[in-house]
C-alpha cells in the first residue's frame, strides 16, 4: 500500500513553539534564544544584563546544559529567576522543554524571558523554542570565519553579539570580516561588539533590548 | 546530532500515519531535506536505524532525497538554480549578483511518502 503524507517532521516541536510564543504575547514577554558555541560568554552575558537593567525589567532565564546546575546558580545569584534544564547529553532546547521548564515563572510579571541553550552553533537553530529572536553569540578567539562555516544560524538570527573584545590584541580576529560574512546573511543584522569583563559595547546591546521590550509591549 | 530527535520525530509520525491507514508493516519511508537545511543523511539513516531496533519497523528503508536550491536573486529576482548551493556566493547567471537572495527551495524537511503493508 502506498501512503502519500507530506508531514513537516518537526511539526510536533513547532506547534508546541507557536503555541508557547501566543502565551508569551499575550502576557508581552520579550522571548530571545541565545545561541552560541560553548564557552563564547552566553552566562556573562546574561550575568552582566541581568545585573545592569534589573531595575528596568523583571526577567527569567531558562538555563539548557547537558549536565550541571552552575550556569542556573550563576544567574540566579544576580536576583533573576532561573530554570536549568539538563537534557542528559542532548545537543539542543526545544519548546516542550520550555514549556516544562516556564511552569515555574509568573509570565503576567515577566519583561524577558532569556532562554540560554545548549553550547552549539548546529542543532539548536532547527528547534523553535517559541522565541520571538535568536541572537547569536560569537566571541573572538573562536575566530573571525564562523558566520561563513555556521552560515543557517546568522541567517536565521535577529542581533549578533561579538563577545570577548578586550582579548581583540591578542587574537588575530578581524572584526570586519565576521561583520561582513554575518550581513551577507543577514543584512539589516545589528552587531555588538562586546566585552563582558570590561562592560564595553554593552550599552548598544541594552539599548536594543529596551527597543524590543517596548515594541513587544505595544503590539 | 540532532537527527537523533528528528529521527524519533519521524517514527511518531510514521506511527500515527501506519494507524490511520490500517497498515501494520512499513516497507519504505522517503524523507525529502533541502540541501541548505543542517541535516547529515546517514546521520538521519543511522538513528532511525538505532530508534527502530527490535521493533515492527526495523525491516524498513529509509530512503533520502534531497531538494535542490533554488533561489530569486536578490539584484534582478529572476529565479536559477545555483551550481554550488553555498550561502555565501551563488553567482546570479543574469546579473552577476553573488549573494543575498531569497532562497525558494533547499530549506525542506519532512516525510512524503510510505509504502506499507
Amino acid at each position: 500500500m502506498d501512503i502519500p503524507v507530506v508531514r513537516n517532521i518537526l511539526e510536533a516541536n513547532e506547534k508546541m513553539a507557536d503555541q508557547l510564543r501566543e502565551l508569551f504575547s499575550r502576557h508581552a514577554v520579550l522571548v530571545l534564544n541565545l545561541i552560541s558555541s560553548p564557552g563564547a560568554g552566553k552566562t556573562s552575558l546574561l550575568e552582566r544584563t541581568l545585573a545592569d537593567l534589573k531595575n528596568e525589567f523583571s526577567m527569567a532565564v531558562v538555563e539548557g546544559d547537558c549536565q550541571t546546575d552552575n550556569d542556573a546558580r550563576r544567574v540566579a545569584a544576580t536576583g533573576a529567576k532561573a530554570v536549568q534544564v539538563n537534557t542528559d547529553g542532548g545537543c539542543h532546547l526545544n519548546s516542550s522543554m520550555i514549556q516544562a521548564a516556564i511552569q515555574n515563572f509568573d509570565l503576567a510579571a515577566t519583561d524577558i524571558l532569556f532562554v540560554e541553550n545548549v553550547g552549539n552553533l548546529v542543532c539548536p537553530v532547527e528547534f523553535d523554542c517559541g522565541e520571538d529572536f535568536k541572537i547569536a553569540l560569537l566571541s573572538v578567539p573562536e575566530g573571525d570565519d564562523k558566520p561563513e562555516k555556521y552560515p543557517v544560524l546568522f541567517e536565521k538570527s535577529s542581533a549578533m553579539v561579538l563577545n570577548k573584545s578586550d582579548l581583540l590584541p591578542y587574537v588575530d580576529f578581524d572584526v570586519d570580516r565576521a561583520k561582513k560574512f554575518a550581513t551577507h546573511l543577514n543584512k539589516d543584522m545589528p552587531i555588538f561588539l562586546t566585552s563582558c569583563r570590561t562592560g564595553e559595547g554593552l550599552e548598544g546591546w541594552y539599548d536594543w533590548l529596551r527597543a524590543a521590550v517596548r515594541a513587544k509591549k505595544s503590539r | 546530532m540532532h537527527e537523533m530527535a528528528i529521527a524519533s520525530s519521524l517514527i511518531e509520525i510514521i506511527q500515527e500515519e501506519l494507524a490511520k491507514h490500517g497498515a501494520t508493516k512499513l516497507v519504505s519511508a522517503r524523507v525529502c531535506h533541502g540541501k541548505l537545511t543542517n541535516i547529515v543523511p546517514d546521520a538521519l539513516q543511522f538513528a532511525f536505524e538505532v530508534q527502530t531496533q527490535e521493533t515492527p519497523l526495523a525491516t524498513a528503508t529509509l530512503e533520502m532525497m534531497e531538494i535542490p536550491v533554488t533561489v530569486a536573486c536578490g539584484g534582478c529576482g529572476k529565479e536559477f538554480t545555483p551550481e554550488t548551493p553555498d550561502l555565501f556566493y551563488m553567482p546570479c547567471p543574469h546579473c552577476g549578483r553573488e549573494f543575498a537572495h531569497e532562497v525558494l527551495t533547499g530549506k525542506e524537511l519532512y516525510l512524503d511518502h510510505l509504502e506499507a503493508e
